[in-house]
């Protein structure tokens, strides 16, 4: 069975989805280690265990991994997968930063945003923003080094049967010429719009940033992440960091609610994997609607407050 | 302070890309052919850091066919110096393309080098990280914020979580978001002007690149369809159809 280590994504107190998710493509290929970067993982670890289809959890403390620095993780985690056949990462923005320079220093070549595992060494991977599949195979002298794409694979469950857990001292010399400031988190309180199992997002149609209250308003009342077409943030109703689509954010929500996006292929490109796609438009010849599973044509305006009210009652 | 900017050549972003018949490549014959949109933001961010005073050279290189010269061209008239041009016929995937702009940082002694964070035909954003790796220096990737000052750099990147803000000492590759900037139109006679511009074409033979291992390209398909749905008439239908999808 093959060896497959990957690298989790943490904040230093719980997991990142992304790592479940990329799990369950990491578990079909063999048997998993998950390796855990920062300046204490101790809790983080806990939680890795639990995880169905990991074997081992790998902690690398030090206070130099407090930091997400892919400068930092890159020559450690090329050292780790010495004893590894797969190496694998969340294609999130930490595992598309990471990942490559370790794939560099390795000297082998990188599978981007895996999508769908064929065989061992053969996958499936979007390519001109997710209007073409490739499929790609790994010469026979190369690791398996690939990032996988979070929105193709559902997140594993918790086991019951806690993995072992070990500490993990690694010979890497490290770089001192990156220092990391801050991270001015986007969102406040509301669930994170990548890893949300429900989104509500606005376009041009809402008219104002005023009005896009509308779109928090219901986000809220479904304990949901906020989303914005490109043409929402480029009229400035929202900052750039909600724009789902092909340059911002993908996503696969089980639940997508699109209210006043036309469905621009750009956008689509953001939500294909959705579970359920709602979309809300007065245009009913809007190409939301040959995506959407649900389709309510009408006037934002007045929809919205009716949704409000139903949802309340 | 020199800057190195790397641009591919890509299908135009507004093409909608066709794969042919026998689904070995997807069609590039008679198509608009461009600046990879991304790398356009990087020609745009160093003209700007030159012409703030912080550099003095901005020199764009390609790494492609010889047709590439037109988006070498492009960049020139935009503002670029000189351009260089590693002419191959062949696939370049990132880490052969990460190797060969290594052999021009050799060469060129950059203070920084600014990518676009990925090509929007292979997608595969790995380049400018990989590049940092073999020159063993900082990356900066998916920037849309940068002040440069004397020996260093503070960038805003744009992750999952929100925006991260790092500072790296120079020299450092950088790779860029779309909000980084607004790249500037090119007019007629900085297009004149640029046709005298020194561009220079180099091979991976002439450069003594060492071929890295490469994917093999087993073929292109169209994404599986998804299968639209039904619309209702009322807000009332609306829930009615959600909690009958169990996702309310």
């Amino acid at each position: 069975m093959a060896k497959v280590l990957l690298l989790a994504e943490h904040d230093g107190k719980t997991l990142n989805t992304a790592t479940a998710r990329a799990l369950r493509c990491a578990a079909e290929l063999g048997d998993v280690a998950l390796a855990l970067f920062g300046g204490n993982t101790e809790a983080v670890a806990d939680e890795a265990a639990s995880l169905n289809g990991v074997s081992r959890v790998l902690r690398i403390d030090r206070p130099e991994n407090g930091e997400p620095v892919a400068a930092v993780i890159a020559p450690q985690l090329a050292e780790l997968a010495a004893g590894y056949d797969v190496l694998l990462a969340p294609s999130s923005t930490y595992g598309k930063d990471v990942l490559p320079r370790a794939a560099a220093l390795l000297g082998v070549p990188q599978i981007s945003d895996i999508m769908e595992i064929v065989d061992s060494r053969t996958f499936r991977r979007p390519i001109y923003a997710g209007n073409v599949i490739t499929t790609v195979r790994v010469p026979e002298s190369c690791k398996v080094v690939g990032t996988v794409r979070i929105a193709s694979f559902a997140a594993v469950d918790r086991s019951h049967a806690p993995a072992p857990v070990e500490s993990i001292a690694l010979q890497a010399s490290l770089p001192s010429h990156t220092t990391w400031i801050g991270l001015e988190a986007s969102g406040g309180d509301r669930p994170d719009l990548q890893s949300a199992t429900r989104v509500v997002a606005g376009g041009r149609g809402l008219g104002s940033k005023e009005s896009f209250d509308m779109i928090f308003q219901l986000a809220d009342k479904l304990g949901a992440a906020v989303g914005a077409s490109r043409a929402a943030v480029d009229a400035g109703y929202v900052p750039n960091d909600m724009q789902v689509g092909q340059t911002g954010k993908i996503i696969a929500p089980d639940l997508y609610i699109a209210v006043g996006i036309s469905g621009a292929i750009q956008h689509m490109t953001g939500i294909k994997d959705a579970g359920v796609i709602v979309a809300i438009n007065r245009d009913g010849e809007a190409p939301i609607f040959e995506a959407a599973d649900i389709g309510l044509v009408g006037d934002l305006f007045q929809i919205l407050p009716e949704l409000d009210r139903a949802l309340e009652g | 302070m020199k800057i190195l900017v790397g641009i591919k050549r890509v299908i135009d972003y507004n093409v909608r890309v066709q794969i042919n018949r026998d689904g070995t490549d997807v069609v590039k014959e008679g198509v608009k052919m461009s600046i990879n949109p991304f790398d356009e933001i990087a020609v745009e961010q160093a003209l700007r850091i030159r012409d703030a005073g912080m550099a003095d050279e901005v020199v764009v290189v390609s790494i492609g066919p010889g047709a590439a010269q037109q988006q070498l061209r492009t960049a020139l008239a935009m503002g670029a110096d000189r351009a260089t041009l590693i002419e191959t016929e062949n696939e370049v995937q990132p880490l052969a393309a990460a190797r060969a702009l290594m052999k021009l940082v050799e060469s060129e002694g950059p203070g920084m080098v600014l990518l676009g964070k990925q090509a929007i035909d292979d997608d595969a954003n790995q380049v400018g990280q990989m590049l940092a790796a073999l020159w063993d220096r900082p990356q900066a990737t998916f920037i849309s914020g940068l002040e440069v000052t004397e020996g260093k750099a503070k960038a805003v990147r744009e992750v999952d979580a929100g925006l991260e803000t790092v500072e790296v000492s120079l020299p450092a590759v950088f790779t860029v978001d779309l909000r980084l900037n607004e790249p500037r139109f090119v007019k007629m006679p900085d297009i004149m002007k640029a046709k005298r511009k020194p561009l220079e074409t180099m091979t991976f033979e002439s450069l003594g690149i060492d071929m890295p291992p490469q994917l093999e390209n087993l073929g292109y398909a169209p994404p599986p369809p998804r299968a639209g749905g039904t619309k209702v008439e009322s807000v009332a239908a609306l829930i009615a159809a959600l909690k009958d999808k169990g996702v309310l």
